[in-house]
C-alpha cells in the first residue's frame, strides 16, 4: 500500500495544521490572546494618537499593520512554544516525514491564526471607525503580507524557542527582517483605502510577493538546519 | 599559535601607517571643497567604513553558507568576527554621516532610504549578536547565526527597495546621482587620490582587525577546551 511521495507529504503536512487546529479548537488559548492584545493594541493607538476622523484616513493602514505584527508575534512564540516545551518537537522530528512538511504544517497553521484574527480585527475596526475596510484590494494586501510575515516568523520562532531568552527574542530576530513586508503593506494598503490609481500600488504589490516567494524559498531550505540535533 | 605570526605583526604597523598617510591625505592634500567647506572631509572616511561594513557583512553571509555546507566550527569563528567588524565600521559610517549631515542637509539625521537602510542592516546584526547569547550549545550557536546572518543579507537589499518608494537625498558622487539630491560635488584628482587610498588604507585595516579577531576567537575556542578538560 504505497502513496505517492506528493501525497504523502501533503498527508504530513494536514496533519500537523490539523493537530494545532484540534488543541487550539480546544483550549482556544492562542486566538483569544492574540486578538484581545490585538483590540488592545487599537484602543491604544487611539488615545496615543487621537484617532479624530483626518488623522484616521491616513494612519488607518499603519495602525493595522502595527496591531498585525505585534498579535502575530504573540501567536508565533506561543505556537512554537508549545512544541517544544514537553518535547513534541522532538516526536515530530521522528516521524518519517520530510522535515520541511513539518514547517509548512506549522507555519499554514500560524497563517490559519493570524487570517481568523485579522478576520475580526477588521470589521471592528471598520465599525469602530466609521472606515470601510471591505476593499479587495486591501484584502489581497493583507493575505500576501500575512504569507511573508508568518513564513519568516515560523522560521525564526522555532530558533527562538530553542534559545535562552525565547519570548524576549523573536521580536528582536523578526521586525528588522520584515521591515520590507511592513512597508510595503502599509503602502500599498493606504494605495487601496484612498483609491489611488494601480499604477502606483503595483511598486509594493510586486515587492510583497517577491519577498514571499524568496523567504518561503529560504525557510524551505533552511528549517533543516535549525530543528537538527 | 600563541607567538603573533610575523606576517601579522607587519600588517598591524602597516595599518596605523596607512591611517596616519590617509589622514594626512584628507587633511592636507585633498583641497578644501568649495560649497560645503571643511566638513566635506569627512567624506573620505565615511565612504570607506561604509564598504567596509558591508565587505564584512558579506563576508559573514558566504562564511554562513560556508559553514552550513560543512558543518566546520572554524568557519563560524570567522563568521562572528566578520559581523562584529561589520557593527562597528558601520557604525563609523552612520555616525561621520550624521557629521556630514548637520552642517549640510541641516539635521543629524533624515529617514532617507540609505541611511534607513544602514540602520535595518546595524540592528539585524545586533540581533544576530543576541541571538547568539542566548544559545549555549556551539554547534547550535553557529547554525542559528550562520541561517540569520544569511536572511539577515538577503532581506537588506529588499529594505532597501522598499524604502526607495520615497525620494532620496542622498548623494552619490560615484556614478549617476538623483538630481535632487543636497551636497553632491565633483571630485577633483587629489580628492580622487585621497578617496581611492582611503578605501585602500580601510580595507587593510579592516583585514588586520580580521585576523585578529579571528585568532581572539581561537584562542577563546582553546580556553573553552582547556576549562572542560580541567572540570572533567
Amino acid at each position: 500500500m504505497s502513496i505517492s511521495p506528493v501525497k504523502a507529504y501533503f498527508r504530513s503536512l494536514t496533519a500537523i495544521v490539523w493537530k494545532d487546529l484540534a488543541a487550539e479548537l480546544r483550549s482556544r488559548e492562542l486566538i483569544s490572546a492574540m486578538l484581545v492584545f490585538a483590540l488592545l493594541v487599537i484602543l491604544i493607538f487611539n488615545f496615543s494618537l487621537d484617532l479624530n476622523p483626518r488623522t484616521r484616513q491616513e494612519v488607518t493602514a499603519g495602525v493595522l499593520w502595527v496591531t498585525f505584527a505585534f498579535a502575530g508575534t504573540l501567536g508565533l512564540n506561543r505556537s512554537l512554544a508549545i512544541e517544544k516545551d514537553r518535547g513534541c518537537l522532538d516526536g515530530l522530528l521522528l516521524a518519517p516525514v520530510d522535515r520541511s512538511s513539518i514547517y509548512f504544517g506549522k507555519a499554514v497553521g500560524n497563517l490559519i491564526f493570524m487570517f481568523l484574527v485579522e478576520a475580526i480585527v477588521l470589521p471592528i475596526y471598520s465599525v469602530l471607525y466609521n472606515v470601510n475596510l471591505f476593499n479587495p484590494g486591501l484584502i489581497l494586501v493583507i493575505v500576501l503580507g500575512s504569507i511573508g510575515y508568518v513564513a519568516v516568523g515560523t522560521l525564526l520562532a522555532s530558533m527562538a524557542v530553542q534559545t535562552r531568552t525565547r519570548d524576549v527574542l523573536l521580536p528582536i530576530l523578526l521586525f528588522p527582517l520584515v521591515v520590507p513586508v511592513l512597508l510595503s503593506a502599509v503602502k500599498a494598503s493606504t494605495g487601496f483605502l484612498e483609491g489611488l490609481p494601480m499604477t502606483e500600488i503595483w511598486g509594493s504589490l510586486n515587492l510583497l510577493v517577491v519577498y514571499d516567494l524568496i523567504f518561503i524559498a529560504l525557510a524551505f531550505m533552511f528549517f533543516d538546519y535549525i530543528v537538527e540535533e | 599559535m600563541t607567538t603573533k605570526p610575523l606576517a601579522l605583526k607587519i600588517l598591524d604597523v602597516t595599518s596605523i601607517v596607512l591611517l596616519l598617510v590617509a589622514s594626512y591625505l584628507v587633511f592636507f592634500y585633498a583641497p578644501m571643497e568649495m560649497v560645503m567647506g571643511n566638513v566635506q572631509r569627512v567624506f573620505y572616511f565615511h565612504v570607506a567604513s561604509g564598504w567596509v561594513g558591508f565587505l564584512s557583512f558579506f563576508i559573514a553571509t558566504v562564511v554562513g553558507v560556508i559553514f552550513l555546507r560543512t558543518s566546520d566550527l572554524k568557519w563560524d569563528t570567522i563568521g562572528l568576527a566578520a559581523v562584529e567588524l561589520g557593527l562597528v565600521f558601520s557604525f563609523i559610517n552612520i555616525v561621520t554621516g550624521s557629521i556630514w549631515a548637520r552642517p549640510i542637509w541641516n539635521t543629524w539625521w533624515t529617514w532617507d532610504p540609505r541611511l534607513v537602510t544602514a540602520t535595518i542592516m546595524e540592528l539585524i546584526y545586533a540581533a544576530y549578536l543576541m541571538l547568539r547569547q542566548g544559545i549555549e550549545n556551539p554547534v547550535r550557536r553557529a547554525r542559528f547565526g550562520a541561517v540569520y546572518a544569511i536572511l539577515g543579507f538577503v532581506s537588506v537589499p529588499i529594505s532597501y527597495f522598499s524604502i526607495r518608494i520615497w525620494r532620496t537625498i542622498h548623494p552619490v558622487v560615484i556614478g549617476t546621482g538623483d538630481p535632487d539630491a543636497l551636497g553632491s560635488f565633483n571630485m577633483t584628482a587629489p580628492m580622487r587620490v585621497t578617496f581611492f587610498f582611503a578605501l585602500f588604507t580601510f580595507t587593510v585595516i579592516f583585514i588586520d582587525l580580521f585576523w585578529n579577531r579571528v585568532r581572539l576567537g581561537r584562542f577563546t575556542e582553546r580556553i573553552e577546551q582547556l576549562k572542560m578538560k580541567v572540570m572533567a
